[in-house]
């Protein structure tokens, strides 16, 4: 395919569209899907038969829309109404109603200027519930694959670097590490052979947002990864996706295929001499293979263990050749980058931390779903003013992010701007991006020693501080949490905390302690309330002492 | 040595999912680095990993028993137990325990007296325990027989087990 | 080849690129405690008991996967160093059946011995009682799976060394164990070639010779040495292979 020809079907495809008389975009992703969106979809397109729209009206399945706690959600083009909780009679009502009769059923319609979408600012999710997952052309008319053209023809790939570099683009996965930089590392590297490799094993309990841009918006990754590929020299890429991801794996898979038969994966894409391949590796249920030099080992074959860096995968990464590694938010930031500028990218967001974050919002909150919002945006903007604060009835305690690896943030820090440096200084981390509001019913012991079994269950077993240490963790806070717990088990169970966050091999076992070790700074008396006294003896048959204290 | 040379000849079982699980093994050039690929496809046609099975792909793939038996382990979605009739996977991510996950666990554990991540002596119902299925607005959730409830409750959860627990032959009540 | 200096606790030491900060502390008379590592088998770093401080960096590094850099300054035996090998310790005492009095190896044991070294008197943490299985359908040897500290010297010198695999990890976390072939019992196992080099190199009392008493069986790591270093040179090829 030539640049030209990419242009004639964007062409096709954007007049196709204004052909339509109206558009009903109806959303498929899991959320919408488990509570029904597939047979509404079906009740719409029945009704548009039954009443003879079908032929001016066109009916597709989309990506995530965001508010997945209203679903399913609907928007009707081109006016853009946005419907809540359509289930298949609502949806014939607006085939009948707003299609035919043309009025708004308003009980259902979310108001465009509802704080929901208010502070957002969409990037990433640009074209998540706008266009359909499953269709190539609808990707190619919003501009899809306009910057893989302009990067083949006309940038050199050290140009490419320098973008990425400028823009201050950083790792989304969670550590935040500087996307240029690990660009020009691998560019730099030697090999025979250079990987790009897609971190899509959103492991985090509480995260939706890669699947969310995987099943909504797959061309996207592709791009950005075909992107990386010329830049630092590659011609094979792997997308790691977790299995208990059908939807996104069956969408990527159907991305490809198209992708290979319009010539934008393959050889001699645009007529250039770049060729690249993606092939998807499918996990098996390991957490741990987020941590990307286990991430290498499972693409490879084998027991998902880390192994210790210097080398890094840049240097030395599958079959030992220089691999960049990258999350699926990265690469869907990389086209936009391209297409618009670094300088605008870069001035979104803060200094350090540029450009948007998405957060899926879970828990004791009223608007659950997936956000887009500028770095740097208040900790309490993204729960109470998009979010809308917690259910009637409860008060917000604290919000958890970074999952396993992250920590409770309390209200006296909501003020906190969201970056990756500010979430650090009260033993938290961006992480991917899931954030789950908690309520007064939580008790802060039980969510720590929640995280920790998860931590037990997920150690690779390799290292002894991760295999043992969390294991003897996770049975002090049981301790603690029945009240059997003496001063000397908490000041242990910090000692051990230390110990494990500075001596475990990888990531997921230096950061295992921190939802402890953050609920201990801030929630300290919840700990404390519930110990028993060291000397005084207390027969094993009491039970008062496991009482919980007032919830 | 035993090589996977002799592969492509019919199963001594005559069993003719064997000759799926080879598509898949060559469709991966016998590499041993599709290992996990093809532990995928085998558990899609057997249902469960049993250790013929896993000698076979050893030997296909050319790779040590101990390795595919590491392997094999180390990923909880391969199973080397056959599942229930009927599957309940709770979903324990961290919405759908601030939610109130953990009291669905305790009622469905009692209810079917095992714990998840086994199945009734009866081969009736397998418990699961699943990491975040991503559903995490309809929170809690999970996924009965495939479908995916969100928001279920604890009443819920008990009716949809109960009626499996009394669909099977005559169970004496 | 080019030569390095760096600085280990105060001394001023030279090094090769490819030696790792824990060789280079070996020849300089420089103890770091080790007890995944084994010269002679790949390094793994996962026992993290010869983690040391760098300057400039802010964490802890493996000594045996580091490599030197110019001007490097290495610490191995901070306050906080000890502190954490001796937790490291106390995790595995605690974490298997480590019962030295019964012990065969008793008085010849690496984990003894780093107890020892570390000043461990006792254990803070409760005992996890593992019950997994002891394996003695081997002819010459048996494995005590509830002695094992997970080091995999055995896997990797099975693999590296004699190319066999008999052994891999399996399971994961606090649940991992050592198995033979695809999960069998030892003395099935088609791959083994009874060589012994995986008793040899247990610094525990998992893998043990049959018939041995109490504290009567020591262990001889140097063979492997040998044995590599020998490979690697071709020492003990005839001159007429050598040749063709």
């Amino acid at each position: 395919m030539t640049v030209e020809e990419l242009r004639a079907v964007a062409q096709r495809e954007q007049l196709r569209k204004q052909n339509c008389k109206s558009r009903i975009l109806t959303c498929q992703a899991a959320g919408c899907i488990s509570c029904g969106s597939k047979e509404t979809k079906d009740a719409i397109a029945r009704g548009l038969k039954e009443q003879g729209l079908d032929k001016s009206t066109e009916v597709i399945g989309t990506g995530c829309m965001g508010l997945c706690g209203d679903g399913p959600l609907v928007i009707v083009e081109p006016e853009g109404t946005l419907y809540k909780q359509v289930d298949p009679l609502l949806g014939s009502r607006i085939v009948q109603e707003h299609l035919l009769n043309g009025n708004a059923i308003t009980s259902h319609v979310i108001p465009p200027d509802d704080p929901f979408f208010a502070s957002q600012q969409k990037i990433v999710l640009e074209h998540c519930g706008r266009i359909s997952a499953e269709r190539i052309e609808e990707y190619i008319a919003v501009g899809g694959y306009e910057a893989l053209a302009r990067v083949l023809t006309e940038y050199q790939p050290q140009q490419v670097v320098s973008e990425i570099t400028k823009s201050g683009l950083r790792g989304r996965g969670g550590a935040g590490y500087p996307t240029g930089l690990k660009w020009g590392i691998v560019q730099k590297a030697v090999g025979d052979q250079k990987f790009v490799v897609c971190n899509a094993d959103e492991g985090d309990p509480g995260a939706f947002m890669d699947r969310s841009v995987l099943e909504g918006d797959p061309h996207k990754i592709l791009e950005g990864m075909a992107i990386a590929a010329y830049a630092v020299g590659s011609s094979q890429g792997y997308i790691y996706v977790r299995a208990e991801y059908p939807l996104a794996i069956e969408r990527l898979r159907m991305a490809i295929k198209q992708a290979e038969r319009f010539g934008l994966l393959g050889n001699r894409i645009f007529e250039s001499k770049f060729n690249f391949r993606v092939d998807l590796r499918i996990g098996a249920g390991a957490f741990v293979c987020g941590e990307e030099t286990a991430l290498l080992k499972s693409i490879q074959g084998q027991r998902g263990t880390p192994r210790p860096r210097p080398p890094f995968p840049s240097e030395s990464g599958l079959w030992g050749m220089p691999t960049l590694i990258n999350n699926v938010e990265t690469f869907a930031n990389v086209p936009p980058i391209i297409l618009r500028g670094s300088s605008w990218f870069a001035s979104i967001g803060t200094p350090k931390s540029t450009g948007t974050k998405v957060f899926a919002l879970a828990g004791k909150i009223k608007n659950t779903g997936l956000i887009e919002v500028p770095m740097g945006i208040p900790l309490r903007d993204i729960i109470f003013r998009i979010g809308g604060g917690t259910p009637e009835g409860t008060t917000f305690k604290a919000a958890q992010t970074g999952g396993p690896s992250g920590g409770c943030i309390p209200e006296e820090h909501l003020d906190l701007p969201v970056d990756y440096e500010s979430l650090a200084t009260v033993n938290s981390i961006m992480g991917s991006g899931g954030l789950i509001v908690m309520d007064s019913e939580s008790r802060m012991v039980d969510v720590a020693k929640f995280f920790m079994e998860f931590s037990v269950d997920e150690s690779c077993g390799k290292c002894i501080p991760c295999r043992v240490g969390t294991t003897h963790i996770h049975g002090l806070l049981e301790k603690i949490s029945c009240g059997k717990a003496t001063q000397e088990d908490l000041a242990l169970l910090e000692e051990l905390c230390v110990m494990v966050k500075e001596t475990s091999l990888c990531g997921l076992g230096q950061s295992a302690p921190n939802p402890v070790l953050s609920t201990l700074r801030f929630f300290r008396e919840e700990y404390t309330s519930v110990l028993k006294e060291t000397e005084r003896f207390i027969p094993s048959t009491s039970n008062e002492a496991a009482t919980p204290h007032a919830s | 040595m035993k090589s996977g040379g002799n592969r492509t000849k019919e199963h001594p079982s005559g069993d003719n999912r064997f000759k799926l699980l080879d598509r898949s093994i060559t469709k991966h050039q016998s590499s041993g680095s599709a290992l996990i690929e093809v532990l995928h496809a085998a558990q899609e046609i057997f249902g469960y990993l049993e250790e013929d099975l896993l000698v076979y792909v050893a030997r296909a793939l050319r790779l040590p028993m101990s390795s595919v038996w590491g392997v094999a382990t180390f990923y909880h979605l391969f199973r080397l137990k056959p599942k229930g009739k009927h599957t309940f996977v709770l979903c324990t991510g961290t919405a759908c325990y601030v939610k109130g996950a953990g009291e669905i666990q305790h009622a469905v554990e009692k209810l079917c007296g095992v714990k998840f991540g086994e199945t009734t002596p009866d081969q009736n119902i397998s418990l699961i325990s699943a990491r975040c299925v991503g559903s995490c607005g309809l929170a809690p959730v999970a996924v009965v027989d495939d479908a995916v409830v969100g928001k279920l409750t604890v009443t819920d959860a008990q009716v949809r087990v109960d009626q499996w627990k009394h669909q099977p032959e005559e169970i004496a009540q | 080849m080019s030569v390095l200096t760096l600085t280990i606790d105060e001394h001023p030491v030279s090094a090769k690129p490819d030696e790792t900060l824990l060789d280079i502390a070996h020849q300089n008379d420089i103890d770091i405690p080790t007890l995944c590592h084994l010269d002679g088998l790949i390094d793994v770093g996962a026992c993290r008991l010869c983690l040391v401080e760098i300057e400039g960096s802010p964490k802890l590094m493996p000594a045996c996967t580091t490599r030197p850099q110019e001007g490097m300054v290495v610490r191995t035996n901070t306050d906080r160093l000890k502190k954490y090998r001796k937790m490291i310790i106390e995790l595995l005492a605690s974490e298997g059946n480590h019962q030295c009095a019964v012990c065969v190896v008793n008085n010849h044991c690496e984990l003894q011995n780093l107890a020892y070294a570390v000043g461990l008197v006792y254990v803070r943490f409760p005992y996890l009682y593992p019950k997994k299985t002891l394996d003695a359908t081997q002819e010459s040897y048996i494995i005590d799976r509830d002695r094992c500290v997970l080091c995999t010297r055995c896997v990797r010198v099975c693999s590296e060394v004699e190319g066999a695999h008999v052994w891999d990890v399996a399971g994961r976390g606090i649940s991992c164990e050592i198995v033979a072939d695809m999960n069998q019992m030892w003395g099935d196992s088609d791959a083994c070639t009874s060589c012994g080099k995986c008793v040899m190199v247990c610094p525990t009392g998992a893998l043990i010779k049959k018939g041995a008493n109490v504290a009567e069986m020591e262990k001889e790591t140097d063979f492997l040495k040998y044995i590599v270093t020998a490979r690697q040179k071709q020492e003990w090829v005839g001159e007429y292979l050598k040749e063709h």
